[in-house]
């Protein structure tokens, strides 16, 4: 599969910060990356720097095998972590505003249609819900009919519907074959949308992979959840960690750890059994954990 | 309620605080400012009229006792002509000439200043004699009324756009932009067009009503003057973009367009004339767009000025607003810092 980007040792340094350190990736046709990472990780500013937006301090990207020019900003589509629009101007004029920027543009009605837009046209885009907002600006990222496009923590501030509707979207766009790269704080996004994901910490990609594959390859073990006070005070021969008011047992053989339960005397009325996490991987590799 | 106030109030004084150009227009800028000023016009007490002296004698009350009246500015007039156009135009109040005798006075009918100082003059010098000022006599509003259509366009131009791209700055909408292929000279020539447009609709109407209330003086055509209106406005504009170019909070951007537009207002001659003032002073008021806008637009309106007439204001301004405009396209900054 062709290369959309090439990402070669970029580094973006600020006089007290060393905000991207070396980071090196591709981008294949039609894929979706999830670049993840704690705040503060480098996520926003290797965005940034590929939108073309902040110029590296060293490094190479490299825009279907030619480094960015003029024409790529006609070529490629961004929603903001945090966008603003122009004060008074309805969904459609903003819409019609931003094709107006562009040579080629994606028909209007095609844009509304897929970003459900029929019922919000003309209201004031100040009066958008959260989801009704974020769909419009992702009309506003598709006005170009883009090859690429970049979605910068989307869905943060969402309600579980509205960020389960975004990802419908999401999905349709990678089906139209869109690349996308996408940042965000949600791991279950991130599993559900992405077919590649770069964990970035410090500056630096620290792992990367398909979700499964980096699951498979940093886990071999599955989780055991009880409640805290099941557990007090027995004697139980299995490594508890504890977590508020549940204790999780990690064992990669499920039945000699439900059977050591068993003896101890506990009820496994209330045991759940999940598999490893996207958001147990990014723990144990930054230390650190999900915020919104 | 007390708590949330408290928290509100810190957290404003920290914002300040931190906000270290905004903390230098307000503790530096502003005092350095009105500190010119009191320069600038701190030749003793306040005067209330000007009059221009014909003749080489010292402008002293030796010389005549009548240029000893206090209150009134005397200054060395060398062209008479220029002079009693000055008089006609009530840019002055009076105008004395000291090489005859007895002298020769010029004054405004028009003009209770002019009356006033006639009457302190014949006091002291009861020979001396009234000169006809030939042409029609221009009330002061007729005067004064181009300097203030020049400076609603100084003021418009400068806040409005100025404050608005900060705005933009500051909310991320230029940041927006900058993601598309709009670049940033097509965005900077976009804002001064649709503000160039609404200034000159805005001024017209201005002008219109004015017109029909006052009934303004009008002598030249009035193409001339809408050219004159829209250059001295793009003049402004450009102005406004090149202070808003890289800056992103708005307290400085304010702070700047003040540490601007006041010295304009004050030395541009909306008010009065700058006939007398220190040399530098004229020097100056040289270096803003206001003085050419206002002397190109009272040179068509009072005297009926062509285009060969109002040709320097006109190259002056076209030559700011080209270079404002070529700086701030360069100086440009679609983010914050």
């Amino acid at each position: 599969m062709a290369s959309v980007l090439t990402v070669r040792e970029l580094r973006k340094f600020y006089p007290k910060v060393k905000a991207v350190n070396g980071v090196s990736f591709e981008v294949e046709e039609g894929q979706c990356l999830g670049l993840l990472g704690p705040n503060g990780a480098g996520k926003s500013t290797t965005i940034e720097m590929l939108e073309g937006l902040v110029k590296p301090t060293s490094g190479e990207i490299l825009y279907r095998g030619k480094t960015l020019d003029a024409n790529y900003r006609e070529r490629v589509g961004m929603q903001f972590q945090h966008t603003a629009l122009q004060d008074f101007l309805t969904v459609r004029e903003n819409l019609d505003f931003f094709r107006s920027l562009y040579q080629r543009t994606m028909p209007l009605d095609q844009l509304i249609e897929a970003c459900h837009l029929e019922d919000y046209l003309d209201r004031d885009h100040r009066k958008l819900s959260g989801g009704q907002r974020q769909r419009m600006l992702l009309a506003i990222a598709l006005v170009n009919d883009p090859d690429l496009v970049f979605l910068d923590e989307p869905t943060t501030g969402l309600d579980p519907q509205a960020r389960r509707n975004f990802w419908e979207l999401v999905r349709s766009v990678k089906a139209r074959g869109t690349t996308v790269v996408l940042t965000t704080h949600y791991m279950e996004e991130a599993y559900l949308l992405c077919d590649d994901i770069a964990i970035m910490d410090h500056g630096r990609v620290i792992a990367r992979g398909s979700p499964q594959n980096l699951l498979t390859e940093h886990f071999n073990d599955s989780v055991l959840e009880l409640p805290a006070a099941e557990v007090a005070g027995r004697q139980i021969d299995l490594p508890l960690v504890h977590k508020e008011d549940r204790v999780e047992i990690l064992s990669s053989d499920v039945n000699v750890a439900v059977r050591k339960l068993l003896d101890a005397g506990l009820s496994l009325a209330q045991l759940k059994i999940r598999p490893r996490t996207l958001e147990d991987l990014f723990i144990q590799l930054t230390g650190k954990e999900l915020r919104a | 309620m007390s708590k949330r106030l408290f928290a509100m109030v810190k957290a404003r004084i920290l914002e300040v605080l931190r906000d270290r150009s905004a903390l230098a227009w307000n503790f530096l800028f502003a005092p350095l400012l009105v500190i010119g000023m009191a320069t600038v016009f701190s030749g003793g007490a306040q005067t209330v009229a000007k009059v221009g002296v014909i003749g080489d004698a010292p402008l002293t009350a030796q010389t005549n006792a009548f240029l000893g009246t206090p209150a009134v500015s005397f200054y060395q007039e060398t062209d008479p002509e220029k002079a009693i156009a000055k008089v006609q135009r009530q840019r002055i109040d009076m105008l004395l000439d000291l090489r005859s005798r007895p002298a020769r006075y010029w004054v405004n009918s028009e003009s209770a200043k002019g009356s006033l100082l006639q009457k302190i003059l014949l006091s002291t010098e009861s020979g001396a004699q009234e000169q006809p000022v030939t042409g029609a006599r221009i009330r002061y509003s007729d005067w004064l009324v181009p300097g203030l259509l020049s400076l609603n366009i100084m003021f418009s131009s400068l806040f409005a756009i100025g404050h608005v791209i900060v705005r933009y700055r500051k909310s991320g909408y230029l940041k927006r932009l900058n993601g598309t292929p709009l670049r940033a000279f097509e965005f900077i020539s976009a804002q001064l067009l649709a503000c160039l447009i609404l200034m000159v609709v805005v001024s017209g109407g201005i002008f219109t009503a004015c017109n029909l209330l006052l009934h303004l003086r009008m002598e030249g055509s009035y193409f001339n003057l809408l050219l004159v209106a829209a250059l001295g406005s793009m003049t402004m504009i450009a102005m406004s973009l090149l202070v808003a170019a890289r800056v992103s909070s708005e307290e400085l951007s304010g702070g700047l367009l003040n540490l601007i537009s006041w010295p304009m207002l004050v030395l541009s001659g909306v008010f009065f004339s700058l006939d007398g003032a220190p040399a530098f002073v004229q020097t100056i008021s040289q270096l803003f767009p206001l003085t050419h806008m206002l002397e190109a637009a009272r040179a068509v309106m009072l005297d009926g000025a062509g285009l060969a007439d109002i040709a320097k204001p006109l190259a002056v301004m076209t030559a700011m607003t080209a270079l404002f405009l070529a700086l701030g396209a360069s100086s440009f900054r679609w983010t914050q810092d």
